[in-house]
């Protein structure tokens, strides 16, 4: 496997332009002949499917919810990032580009990034020319919000529903072209695999969700924009349904997977509340703009919080970090909040969680201003938790959130199959170590709307393909395959349900590739997860048919292919031998207990290569060079 | 004007028709109720207004003419208004076709909403035995031609008619109450500032109406008329 | 606490379905509804059953996906709130209750709770959305928009597709769902092109689909987990009437 970025020379700011103006086009005329399937319509698929269609290519969009719209992205919630500089507070597309490479702990490529930040502007015209309501000013003109920590005010939001917007404009474009019948949208159907045909991607075997068939689908060219892997964890603040099955299979057929440890924890969750607990759910970052984070200075403090005198009360990221306080970056604050739990000072019926108190910014600002700010936001954990934040302090604890890893890509957005391009969370290109908020929305959107038309052309037009149908052997193959996997699942009638067997592999990961990361922890990880596989084709049990819709069974795939995953996840944290953004390892700390990075040996891309079940992975590596920001140590003191 | 009835295709242009028909039955019924009233200022008054109606128009119009027209205009209001309703309601019926098990509040939505359909088949049976009783007179006891006034007074003795028509108006009621409302909303006289007060005047609307009515008959029966 | 469920089960589209009954035993408080479900479905598991089918996703109460009837209620009890939000405190112990799937001619049951919204999907096709081909458009602020219409097409624009509105309708009408996204994409300048015939071709679908007409009951909007107001099917019917008093194009 050879890594080709394939990033154009020049200057980094002409580096698109340029390369736009060399790609190949394709004759309108021809654009029809050509068939391109996209798996997910999240944000990055959505909108790669709708301009590709009103391009005047032939789309095949599949996504297993029932709808489109249901996409993981409908609960992103914080707003996107785009370098208008419509508040004149001295932001530009060099800024947000600086940011981003800086807040990615310099683990991401400079040339991708700054592609980004350039067509953040274009995304936020584009979605406003569609019909999203962003938040306005009384005088009509956009408004923003600082974000995560920013120094400028450079998020567009749409109430606290930025995500669920952006993705309804999206999936109004796509159902539009499906009205034309340039898409075809196939709903509830999982792609279960890839099929390749010389070394080129031509396909992929589906399972409809319904019926239970299993069919193939050729094309020339596929996208993969299939979401993140938090759900590695089994607890996330991931939808359900999030998995890594496309993007693992593709891995198996030789794509190359980056920086699979790169996973982002996010601070601010509600805690579990007990073992029946199905998922975590996300309260805004903005309510560390006002609420003071603390545990008890005593450990096994059980008093209420309202019994504990300030005196007793430890506000540990202001002491830690006096200028930054309650807003230090998400990985910061997210460590500091295990160290108080694992010295006992958690808080809450199961002792894991932190105090997000509000009573001092009630004092100062008024109870109405704080319920015109996060109004929302209360009546959510309040509905939750069926607790009052107004009179006690929200309890919570950090969760996996994003995942900055994925599949390798180029310049162009192709994986190391031809054929193959990944967009979105599912790709690993922007957010290098550490993804900064509300950056996510505006890579998945750029990808889809902006790079992946271009890109693909180029690749179409310069490629002659052979005429292949379903009835080609390569299918066959593949879908036999797919039938017996599925069908095995059916046959160990073991004892254990999918849930359970998903619960132990989360806690695992959690223990030992979570928050902070060791090379023992690491280790008995990498030892007991292929014990865990090893039970899953002993002791699961997945009620029903193939034939119906079965949820077990598609759970049961999605947990089978996390249960591989997983794996190289480990192989690779215990591989970077340094902390640098969500990786953290405790070997690799400043005297107090920042990361510390190892750039003389780790400024580079793992991408890892598949070699077979049971044997391990063979790594390459893309050396990353920084010519625009120069390597600095990151300090929030 | 043929994108005007392109309307009627489509179930919200049917039940504007309903709407705009609607209106119209309303306007006749409070206006009818209001000329009813008359009656308690004495038999000239009231006859003088019935026979007002025949000569309505002139010198334009000849006896009976504009009455004739005003007669065309609300028959076929409510020759729309029906088809409308019976379209439409046979229609959902097949929207669905399995019900639910079980209601815990059965209320979410109103009263009156639910009754429309057999409101209106009442009032139709209502206006029906009316018209024969107070209009053609056939199924009235002893009905005067041109005298108006005895054959209300000497109608509404009856006790089991009086009652009859008393039961009548609540279903009216109702029907004006939910259908006024219902008016303002298929014709999207809708606007954020004065929606609240949309149902009380509905309300308002359908109390007077039905206690008018209601009155006429009770005055008779309690010797208050005669 | 121990709860009594009566479930509907029915094993695909084609089959007459019938009620189950199941004992939800130890049931916490601080469970959401999903949660009791899923511990009820560990069970059958067990027990070598099949599990209840019931779709849901982001279990935060924005992607759409979970949806069914409580008691005759959409979503339960709770007002403004899907049923993945709706936690066991508001349950009493020994509680019955009656689960059934959405029903509506225009939503084949697929399985058990879960059924075939795509009808949803089709009304969008049919007009909801407003072209702007990707790269035509013109800068975000180039065109101001008066907060009040902002606003009031945020409160449109907030609906999650879930079909509660046409599950409570007596009528099984999708009026508010389409009323919300004529009053989402009309109340704002990017959507005045395609206003009147947008309202048109969705209507049109919006029959053929066979939903129910609407005959402004409001249960819909007791219903909707995001507060929809009954004021944009309102806007519609006007939108509709409108789209017959001007010139083809206007
Ligand atoms: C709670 C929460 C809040 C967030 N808030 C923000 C925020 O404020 N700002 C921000 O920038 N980012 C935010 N993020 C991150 C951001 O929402 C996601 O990273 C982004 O939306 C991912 O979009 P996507 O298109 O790549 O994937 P997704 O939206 O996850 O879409 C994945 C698609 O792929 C389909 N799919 C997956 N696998 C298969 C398969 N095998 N077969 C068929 N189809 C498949 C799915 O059906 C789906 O359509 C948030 C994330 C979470 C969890
Ligand atoms: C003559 C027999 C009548 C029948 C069978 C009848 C039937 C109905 C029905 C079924 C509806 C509800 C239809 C719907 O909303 O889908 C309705 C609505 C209505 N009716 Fe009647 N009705 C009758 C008479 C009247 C009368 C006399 C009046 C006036 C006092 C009237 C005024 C209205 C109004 C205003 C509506 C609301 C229309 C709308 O929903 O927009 N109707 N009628
Ligand atoms: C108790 C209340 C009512 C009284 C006392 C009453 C009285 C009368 C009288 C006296 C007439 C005959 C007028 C004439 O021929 O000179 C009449 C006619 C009529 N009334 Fe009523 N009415 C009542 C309620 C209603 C209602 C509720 C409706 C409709 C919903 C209605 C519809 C009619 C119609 C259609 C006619 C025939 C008009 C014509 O064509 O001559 N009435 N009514
Ligand atoms: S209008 Fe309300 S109930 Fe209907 S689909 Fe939208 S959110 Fe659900
Ligand atoms: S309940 Fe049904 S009748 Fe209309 S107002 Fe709502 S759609
Ligand atoms: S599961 Fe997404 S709204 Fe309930």
């Amino acid at each position: 496997m050879e890594l080709n970025a394939k990033v154009p020379d020049g200057p980094i700011e002409k580096k698109w332009d340029r390369h736009r103006f060399e790609l190949k086009l394709v004759n309108p005329a021809n654009k029809r002949k050509y068939n391109v399937i996209i798996v997910g319509s999240g944000l990055a698929g959505a909108s790669a499917a709708a301009t590709m269609a009103e391009l005047g290519y032939n789309v095949q969009c599949f996504c297993y919810n029932d709808s489109p719209r249901r996409a993981h992205s409908i609960a992103a919630q914080g707003g996107i990032n785009a370098a208008k500089n419509y508040q004149g507070d001295g932001d530009s597309i060099h800024r947000l580009f600086y940011d981003t490479v800086k807040g990615g702990d310099f683990r991401a490529r400079e040339a991708n990034v700054h592609r980004l930040a350039e067509l953040s502007v274009n995304i936020i015209d584009q979605c406003v020319a569609q019909g999203v309501p962003f938040a306005r000013e009384y005088s009509g003109y956009l408004s923003n919000r600082s974000f995560g920590g920013a120094q400028v005010s450079r998020t567009f939001y749409a109430r606290g529903q930025t995500g669920q917007q952006l993705l309804l404009g999206a999936y109004q474009a796509l159902e539009k072209e499906v009205r034309s019948g340039r898409v075809r949208m196939y709903t509830r159907h999982e792609m279960l695999d890839l099929v390749l045909i010389e070394g080129r991607a031509r396909g992929i075997v589906t399972r409809d969700m319904v019926t239970g068939a299993i069919e193939s689908w050729v094309a020339d060219a596929v996208v993969l924009a299939t979401g993140g892997y938090s759900n590695v964890f089994f607890l996330s603040t991931n939808a359900k349904a999030c998995n890594v099955t496309a993007i693992w299979r593709a891995h198996r057929k030789g794509a190359g997977l980056a920086n699979p440890c790169f996973t982002q924890i996010h601070p601010t969750c509600i805690p579990q509340s007990g073992d029946y607990q199905s998922k975590l759910t996300l309260m805004s970052e903005s309510l560390r703009n006002d609420g003071r984070i603390w545990v008890p200075l005593r450990a096994g403090d059980q008093r209420p919080p309202h019994e504990i005198p300030d005196a007793e009360r430890d506000y540990y990221l202001e002491r830690f970090y006096p200028s930054f306080g309650n807003l230090a970056p998400r990985d910061i604050s997210s460590r500091r909040a295990k160290e108080m739990v694992d010295e006992g000072r958690g808080v809450g019926p199961s002792g894991v969680g932190v105090y997000l108190d509000f009573r001092d910014a009630i004092e100062r600002l008024g109870r109405d201003v704080i319920e015109e700010r996060y109004g929302n936001l209360f009546d959510m954990y309040l509905n939750i938790t069926g607790e009052n934040p107004y009179d006690v302090p929200m309890r919570i604890y950090p969760a996996p959130h994003y995942t900055m890893g994925g599949l390798w890509v180029d310049y162009n957005l192709m994986s190391t199959i031809p054929g193959l391009y990944v967009a979105g969370e599912a790709n690993f290109s922007d957010h290098g170590a550490n993804r900064l908020g509300a950056s996510a929305l505006m890579q998945g959107l750029a990808d889809g709307y902006f790079v992946l038309p271009v890109t693909m052309g180029d690749y179409l037009a310069g490629t002659t393909f052979e005429k292949v149908d379903t009835g080609h052997a390569a299918f066959r193959d593949v879908e036999r395959e797919v039938q017996q996997r599925t069908q095995q699942y059916l046959d160990i009638g073991g004892t254990r349900s999918v849930a359970e067997l998903h619960r132990e592999l989360g806690q695992i990961m959690w223990d030992y590739c979570g928050m902070a990361r060791s090379e023992e922890g690491l280790k008995t990880a990498l030892q007991r997860i292929p014990e865990l596989r090893e039970r899953f084709w002993r002791e699961l049990r997945v009620p029903g048919s193939a034939a119906t819709l079965n949820q077990s069974l598609e759970a049961a795939g999605r947990l089978a292919d996390f249960l591989e995953f997983a794996e190289l996840m480990c192989f690779d944290a215990l591989d970077r031998d340094e902390s640098c953004g969500g990786h953290f390892r405790v070997e690799h700390q400043t005297d107090d207990g920042e990361a510390l990075r190892n750039d003389d040996e780790f400024t580079h891309v793992s991408v890892w290569e598949y070699k077979g079940a049971g044997n391990t992975p063979v790594k390459h590596r893309e050396e990353l060079t920084f010519e625009n920001v120069k390597l600095a140590q990151r300090s929030y003191k | 004007m043929a994108r005007v009835f392109s309307l009627w295709g489509s179930t919200v242009g049917k039940k504007i028709a309903m709407a705009v028909t609607g209106v119209i039955l309303i306007g006749f019924v409070v206006g009818h109720m209001i000329g009813n009233l008359k009656v308690y200022m004495g038999p000239e008054a009231f006859n003088h207004y019935a026979e007002g109606l025949r000569s309505f128009g002139a010198p334009f119009f000849g006896t009976n003419q504009a009455l004739w027209l005003i007669r065309a205009v609300l028959l076929i209001a409510v020759l729309i208004h029906i088809t409308a309703a019976t379209m439409l309601t046979l229609q959902t019926r097949r929207a669905r076709r399995v019900g639910y098990r079980k209601y815990d509040n059965d209320l979410v939505f109103s009263y009156a909403s639910r009754t429309m359909v057999w409101g209106g088949i009442i009032i139709l049976a209502f206006i029906i035995f009316h018209i024969m009783h107070l209009t053609v007179g056939n199924v009235h006891p002893d009905f005067v031609h041109g005298d108006a006034y005895h054959n209300f007074i000497t109608g509404f003795r009856s006790v089991p008619v009086s009652l009859a028509y008393i039961a009548a108006m609540i279903p009216l009621g109702f029907h004006l109450y939910h259908g006024f409302w219902s008016m303002l909303q298929t014709l999207g006289a809708s606007n954020p500032r004065y929606n609240h007060y949309r149902r009380p005047v509905a309300a308002g609307l359908a109390v007077i109406v039905v206690l008018g009515n209601i009155s006429f008959p009770i005055a008779v029966l309690s010797g208050l008329l005669t | 606490m121990n709860l009594t469920l009566h479930v509907w089960r029915q094993d695909g589209p084609r089959d007459e379905g019938r009620f189950e009954m199941y004992r939800a035993e130890g049931v916490s408080e601080h469970m959401s509804f999903l949660e009791m479900l899923d511990v009820v479905n560990e069970r059958l598991t067990a027990d070598g059953h099949e599990p209840i089918v019931f779709d849901h996703d982001c279990r935060e109460g924005i992607c759409g996906a979970c949806g069914f009837v409580i008691n005759g209620e959409p979503h339960g009890p709770l007002p403004e709130t899907t049923v993945c939000q709706l936690h066991m405190r508001h349950y009493r112990d020994g509680d019955e209750l009656w689960i059934e799937p959405w029903r509506a001619t225009a939503f084949p049951v697929l399985r058990d709770l879960s059924v075939d919204r795509s009808a949803l999907d089709r009304l969008i096709q049919a007009g909801g959305y407003i072209s702007a081909a990707t790269g035509s458009a013109p800068d975000a602020n180039a065109v101001l928009i008066p907060k009040g219409s902002l606003e009031r097409a945020m409160d449109a624009a907030a609906c999650i597709g879930c079909g509660a509105c046409v599950a409570a309708c007596p009528n099984a009408s999708a009026m508010l769902f389409t009323g919300a996204k004529v009053g989402h994409l009309g109340l704002l300048p990017q959507g005045q092109p395609e206003r009147y015939t947008r309202v048109v071709e969705m209507v049109a679908t919006h029959d053929d689909e066979g939903f129910g007409h609407c005959t402004n009951h409001g249960a819909c909007e007791t219903a909707c987990p995001k507060g929809i107001s009954v004021d944009y099917i309102a806007m519609l019917n006007a939108d509709l009437r409108r789209s017959r008093f001007r010139q083809a194009g206007d």
